[in-house]
């Protein structure tokens, strides 16, 4: 069944191709569009199911083996023939690099030997170019454990938001094109985990870019949507600058983008341990920075935050369950190239660490729900970037599903009420929702509970997992300060999401006889309803939602129709949304609630994941490296029985290379000092009870922010006025981001457009001003010469310049007269005295030879 | 080389149109001439794909055809074809078609002589990309001039006679400067000691294939006959293989690369292109961008890189210190980048400002693309010449097909200035998808043609030099900076002008040669494999011209390797 992958990208593409094309022409009705569209989703996430089922659990499974669709023809096809390539990069750095121990260094220079390309081509004598290869990019798919589990993300999760989005969009004009660029958007992002090479990733990764600023933009009449989209595209492409050489870097040193075979070399150079910049670390730092562009991660957090301008549906796929994920999944896909830089691990866990708490003290002060939601998600992607820094990315990835699972369920929740509230997302004007909105409060307290690492909703697993990881690694010296960053970023979090919940759904209802503010920018042509004018719109147009003016009424308007009328409620107040709209809230509650036992922590188990390659740590140990073995994979892995794999693979993993003492195997790039995991077990001499020490404090640290938040937002509501009052300086640079939006538009914006002027200036000044001088300085010299020699002029412009001349009368008689012709005179007596002076030899010997010849 | 004479047909084709109009057909019958001009171009296309059987297996020169044409100079007319040059061809007689029809309402007056100019221009360009004689190639190369003279002259805007005249004299200096470098180099072929270098590995790997080989020892003979020199652009690169390195290689690099760097343009003598481009008609800036700009990058292609190679690769000719060195080759990038991301600055500037207009800021970022292209093309590397090649060919397709679109809001509204538009896609859907898409090629998105060729030429730069390929990259985002605001000035927002509320969307003409364009950037993106394997061969060719000891897979290094290593 694995076989058909490849349809798996393509269904969506085919949806939106028939959407797209001819959903407006041919007039689909909405219910077509939605059909097409869902219906597509639908099969790809059934192909994606039977795929992953054969791939990996059926009798004869493949894993952990990795299987590309072009192995055994099932599809591939070259994209990119480029030609010969010269490997200029690997070889010097694999030499020079300082190596710890004797066998290692044995073990580099044998390498170094295997690594060495058969010579094509080349010359010894002059001792150039030796090492060649040849680019050629194909097309084609890759299954292995990391894609599988984002393959299942991507359609499963993004089945529940197409649905939603059939309720949610309903009556909007531009449905077709909606729908369109969501099946665009699920190609590239299939394209982008699906693919067997960089370049492929790359594709992916500019069309989710491409999709994401089409939906942004979605209402393309607002100019903050279109300002956001072009900011969102911008930014990412900055990251891209990045992540583009990284991957001529990748061609350089391996001469080809397929992973199987990039990765295969890279396992093979190498450790580069703090104070070493090699190679990798050049590299890992290329890609790191398309991740952070991608995955928001500071400084390029900045636009996901705007990005929510797009309607929720986009919000919940694109900008929190699957698009920002996308760094997550590079950084995992490359894990043998970051595991090689110790630089970088530690860049990356501290990048991820600054973003969470960054984030998630911003999310503290915000009153838009979205927004809020928005640097939840910042703050959530660093949390998983920690994990990788930390060297536990099978956790980062596990993140990343029990994320999209409860983040997607409270961006469509946020949706719900939004629809429900008619187009109000500030929360200081809901309040109580619970009781208009009944399954909609239901599902949203599963993810909340869950994103606050409540035992057992699946967030805890996933959470507590990453900062004991963090507490507890060997790979980066500094895991304590990423700990106590991620402790503190996880006490906000519980913080600000049960203010969330406060505001929202619990309190008082703050919206009966409240006026609409400029905030309420999320607005969704959900609002018409046929045949009657909207109650809150003021005017439409093609970008076709209605739209609130600062100070217009909303709140109830009594006898006038509205858009939800199908309640007949006489009064403007909150309702509940369609099925097709809290359906898909259910299934995404119910995995938020239980999708977390796939990581059950081994404190739980006895110190072992249990449940074999159902396990997602099991199930992901192939495609990560391990740098004490410089293999894949760990020694627990298991064959298609659920029997641990010996044979090859387990011998590989036991020859450790000489001379590495057993007690710095588990730590490759030598004693990393302070260790806060080791220091508890010295004291409790119990591994077990050491995790489930930091169990205890992670679950303690949340029942404080929940605490916290309930006493400020449900107990005793003036203490928010209070403490922002007595805080000041921290309540202003929270509630402003940190006036990094403004630093950038100073720093970055503003300057770029002065170099445009400045450039612009230059050039019509100096460059094209040197132009028109030397016209004017040729016309004024012609002047001069003409006035005394102007019948010996005549006489040779007529000769030798007859051609031009005649050609440009008709013109010249209208312009200057006399002008070119002093021109082309100046430029052919120029010719002449050049000929002249550098070929006087060379014509005396033509002149000779042509006479030679006629006579 | 007796089969039917391809080359000549598709060349001469658009001239014999030119003939019939201007002796069947009266000043009046606009309407019969447009249409019989267009169905010319068309008949001409259609001819034109009859190269695309170049054998690309075989690689090399093809479609070879050898007369006598003035035996006192030992000038012939010799065409012949690479891999290069068909695409190019067959891009130009598309652009042709294309140019013709997008000029039925937007040309008013004259047109029976437009017509015949538009032919006429057809047949200089063709000959360039055909001519395998120096002589012949530079008489196309100059005579191409003058249509596109009249075109901008005629039919351009307010300040069409001083764009006219700055075209035709900047342009004219630098092939003056570069008839130096022709009369040198022929001179050059008279220089026996030199000549007497020349090793026949080389001649069979710039011929190609034996037929062209043959080819170049017929001319030789003949001019030994007659005691001159030859023109035959073959003979000549073999012996730039030969001609030491030193003043005279250095001297000769940029008499050539003077002619050629103010045609494509590169920084600092791009400032006709601007005034040229808002000047010109509608077809004339396709015609000029599309083509015309492609007839620099294919010089450096065809002559400077193949026929300097120790100069084109030299870089510490000028200055050779210990950590710094300075070469021609370092002059050419520099230029290069420059002109990647001043042009792209300068083509935001138009953004910037209010009341910028469209139509430079597509001809400014035509001279940071054609940067990509230098940049590509002195990587000196298979992947780098790939890419640059293949970016002529996907420059012609999208900055065509926004001059274009250009050209139809300007038909509706008579302005390109951007602060008259804005929330376009309102009223024009059609012409807003056309118009994303094309500024998605244009600034590189996947799957789409421009992607290719920038990822090709930015990574044979890398190969070349790390920093290189970052300047290069850096080009792109600020690409990406302008185009995105661009279309969000022009198409985004709501109609504040309301003038624009009744404008209609794009028509069945427009339409007609707006696809072929959409669908080539496409396919170039999506499959470029069949475009890629015109060009590979003779690609591979100029490199190891260059390099003799770049490892190519299946072309062993040529047996005189050793020779042009002590020659360098």
């Amino acid at each position: 069944m694995y076989r058909y992958i490849w349809l798996v990208p393509l269904l969506p593409l085919a949806g939106a191709a028939i959407n797209g094309l001819l959903g407006r022409k041919l007039r689909f009705s909405e219910k077509l569009i939605g059909g097409i569209a869902v219906g597509s989703i639908a099969l790809a996430f059934l192909i994606t199911v039977a795929a992953v089922y054969s791939y990996a659990f059926s009798r004869n499974a493949m894993w952990p083996q990795t299987y590309v669709t072009s192995q055994d023809g099932a599809f591939k096809f070259t994209w990119i023939p480029g030609g010969a390539v010269r490997l200029t990069q690997g070889s010097p750095e694999l030499q020079a690099l300082n190596l710890r121990s004797e066998a290692a260094m044995k073990r580099a220079a044998e390498l170094q030997a295997q690594q060495n390309q058969p010579v094509i081509g080349g010359n010894e004598q002059t001792g150039e170019e030796t090492r060649g290869s040849v680019l050629d990019v194909e097309w084609s798919y890759q299954l292995d454990a990391l894609s599988s589990i984002f393959m299942l993300i991507v359609t499963g999760v993004g089945l529940c938001i197409f649905v939603f989005a059939t309720g949610y969009m309903h009556g909007d004009t531009g449905f077709y094109r909606f729908f369109a660029y969501m099946g665009l958007f699920m190609f590239s992002m299939l394209v982008l985990v699906m693919g067997s090479n960089f370049l492929m990733m790359f594709v992916g990764w500019e069309g989710v870019g491409l999709c994401s600023y089409l939906l942004i933009g979605y209402y393309f009449d607002r100019q903050e949507a279109a300002n956001a989209s072009r900011k969102a595209f911008i930014t990412n492409r900055v990251g891209d600058f990045g992540f583009a050489l990284a991957i001529f870097g990748v061609i350089a040193t391996f001469g080809t983008t397929q992973y199987t075979d990039v990765f295969g070399q890279a396992a093979t150079f190498p450790l580069e341990p703090l104070g070493h910049w090699g190679l990798l670390s050049w590299i890992a730092l290329g890609l790191f920075i398309g991740a952070c562009g991608k995955s928001a991660q500071l400084p390029l957090h900045v636009w996901l935050p705007d990005a929510m301008a797009g309607p929720t549906p986009v919000s919940a796929l694109i900008h929190a369950a699957t698009m920002v994920t996308a760094g997550l999944y590079m950084v995992t896909r490359t894990n043998v190239i970051f595991q090689h830089s110790q630089t970088m691990m530690m860049v990356v866990a501290l990048v991820g660490a600054a973003t969470a708490l960054f984030a998630a003290t911003i999310g503290i002060t915000q009153n838009d729900i979205k927004k809020v939601l928005a640097y939840s998600t910042v703050s959530q992607l660093g949390f998983m970037f920690m994990a990788c820094g930390v060297g536990a990315f099978a956790i980062g990835i596990f993140h990343v599903m029990t994320h999209a699972f409860f983040k997607a369920l409270m961006f469509l929740g946020a949706g719900s009420v939004i629809h429900g509230m008619h187009h109000e997302q500030d929360m200081r004007r809901m309040g109580n929702l619970r009781k208009y909105m009944p399954y909609t409060y239901l599902t949203f307290l599963a993810g909340w509970l869950a994103i606050c690492g409540i035992i057992p909703f699946s967030g805890f697993w996933s959470k507590d997992e990453i900062l004991w990881n963090a507490a507890s690694t060997r790979y980066i010296p500094v895991g304590w300060i990423v700990w106590i960053v991620g402790t503190i970023a996880a006490t906000c979090t519980a913080f600000y999401m049960t203010r969330l919940m406060a505001m929202t759904f619990w309190g008082k209802e703050k919206f009966l006889g409240k006026q609409a503010g400029g905030e309420a920018d999320e607005a969704h042509a959900s609002a018409y309803d046929k045949g009657l004018t909207q109650h809150d719109a003021k005017f439409t147009s093609a970008g076709d939602r209605p739209r609130h003016e600062p100070g217009e009424h909303v709140g109830p308007t009594g006898s006038s129709a509205h858009a939800h009328d199908d309640h007949g409620h006489a009064v403007h107040i909150p309702h509940e949304s369609p099925a097709s709209m809290w359906v898909p809230l259910a299934v995404l509650a119910v995995l938020a609630t239980i999708g977390g036992f796939v990581g059950i922590s081994t404190a739980f188990t006895g110190g072992k994941h249990i449940g074999g390659r159902m396990n997602i740590v099991n199930f992901l140990d192939p495609i990560i490296w391990n740098p004490a073995t410089h293999h894949f994979g760990k020694e627990e892995m298991l064959d298609s029985a659920g029997r641990p794999l010996d044979g090859e693979l387990r011998a590989r993993a036991e020859v450790l290379p000489a001379g590495i003492e057993a007690k710095e195997a588990s730590s490759p790039y030598g004693p990393q000092g302070f260790n806060l995991a080791e220091i508890a077990d010295s004291k409790l001499h119990n591994e077990t009870a050491t995790e489930w020490l930091f169990i205890v404090i992670s679950l303690l640290v949340a029942g404080i922010g929940i605490g916290l938040g309930y006493l400020f937002y449900v107990k005793d509501t003036r203490l928010p006025d209070i403490w922002a009052a007595r805080l000041k300086p921290l309540y202003q640079a929270s509630y402003n981001k940190y006036w990094v939006d403004e630093f950038f538009g100073w720093a970055v914006t503003r300057r770029v457009m002065d170099a445009a002027r400045g450039v612009f200036a230059f050039d019509s000044k100096v460059v094209d001003g040197g132009v028109n001088g030397s016209a004017w300085l040729t016309r004024l010299s012609s002047r001069i010469i003409g006035g005394t020699d102007q019948y010996f002029v005549d006489g040779i412009v007529n000769a030798i310049a007859a051609f031009v001349a005649r050609l440009m009368s008709p013109l010249f008689r209208a312009a200057q007269t006399g002008f070119a012709q002093n021109y082309a005179l100046v430029m052919v007596l120029g010719l002449v005295v050049a000929v002249a002076l550098f070929f006087g030899s060379d014509i005396a010997r033509a002149v000779k030879s042509v006479f030679a010849i006629i006579l | 080389m007796n089969s039917l004479p391809i080359l000549s047909i598709v060349t001469w084709l658009p001239t014999l149109g030119a003939l019939i109009i201007l002796v069947l057909f009266k000043q009046g019958q606009s309407d019969q001439i447009k249409k019989f001009a267009t169905a010319w171009f068309g008949v001409a296309f259609v001819a034109s794909l009859a190269l695309l059987k170049y054998d690309r297996a075989l690689g090399g020169m093809q479609f070879l055809e050898d007369h006598q044409w003035i035996p006192v100079i030992g000038a012939r007319y010799q065409m012949g074809a690479d891999g290069v040059a068909v695409l190019l061809i067959v891009l130009t007689t598309l652009l042709g078609v294309i140019a013709a029809l997008s000029s039925w309402n937007y040309i008013q007056k004259r047109e029976k002589e437009y017509y015949v100019l538009l032919l006429l221009l057809q047949t200089a360009v063709v000959g360039v990309f055909t001519s395998m004689d120096l002589f012949l190639f530079y008489l196309f190369f100059e005579v191409s001039l003058v249509p596109m003279y009249f075109l901008i002259g005629i039919w351009g805007g307010e300040n069409r006679l001083y764009a006219a005249i700055k075209f035709f004299l900047y342009t004219l200096v630098g092939s003056v400067v570069m008839l130096l470098g022709v009369l040198k180099i022929y001179f050059l072929t008279q220089d026996t000691a030199l000549t007497g270098r020349i090793t026949q590995g080389t001649i069979d790997l710039l011929a190609g294939n034996q037929q062209a080989a043959a080819l170049v020892s017929s001319t030789l003979q003949a001019a030994a006959q007659n005691g001159t020199g030859t023109f035959n652009i073959l003979y000549l690169q073999s012996l730039g293989s030969v001609m030491p390195m030193g003043a005279m290689q250095v001297l000769l690099f940029f008499a050539f690369a003077l002619g050629f760097a103010i045609k494509v343009p590169m920084f600092p003598f791009h400032t006709w292109l601007p005034d040229a481009h808002v000047e010109a008609p509608t077809a004339g800036s396709v015609i000029l961008a599309g083509v015309l700009l492609k007839l620099g990058t294919y010089g450096f292609y065809r002559f400077n890189i193949p026929m300097f190679p120790a100069a084109s690769a030299d870089e510490s000719y000028f200055f050779a210190g210990t950590n710094h060195q300075f070469g021609v080759r370092s002059i050419m990038i520099f230029l290069a980048i420059v002109g990647i991301i001043y042009g792209a600055l300068a083509a935001m500037y138009f953004v910037v400002k209010k009341d910028g207009d469209v139509k430079k800021l597509v001809a400014y970022s035509s001279v940071s693309s054609m940067g990509i292209v230098m940049l590509g093309l002195f990587a000196l590397n298979p992947n780098g010449l790939n890419g640059a090649v293949l970016h002529m060919i996907n420059h012609g397709i999208y900055s065509a097909a926004l001059f274009l679109l250009v050209g139809i809001i300007y038909e509706r509204r008579h302005t390109r200035n951007v602060a008259e538009f804005g929330g376009l896609s309102h009223v024009m859907p059609g012409y807003a998808a056309v118009f994303l898409s094309m500024v998605m090629t244009a600034i590189g998105l996947p799957l789409l043609c421009v992607f290719i060729s920038e990822f090709l030429s930015l990574r044979g730069a890398f190969e070349a030099n790390p920093m290189w390929a970052a300047w290069g990259a850096l080009g792109i985002i600020l690409n990406a900076g302008y185009m995105l605001w661009l279309y969000q000035r022009m198409f985004f927002g709501t109609i504040d002008n309301p003038k624009n509320e009744k404008l209609i969307d794009l028509s069945a003409r427009e339409w007609i040669y707006m696809t072929p364009l959409i669908i080539m950037a496409l396919w170039i993106g999506i499959y470029p494999k069949p475009f890629l394997s015109y060009i590979e061969r003779p690609v591979n060719a100029v490199v190891r011209q260059v390099r003799p000891t770049y490892p190519i897979p299946g072309m062993p290094p040529g047996v005189d390797v050793q020779q042009r290593a002590a020659a360098k």
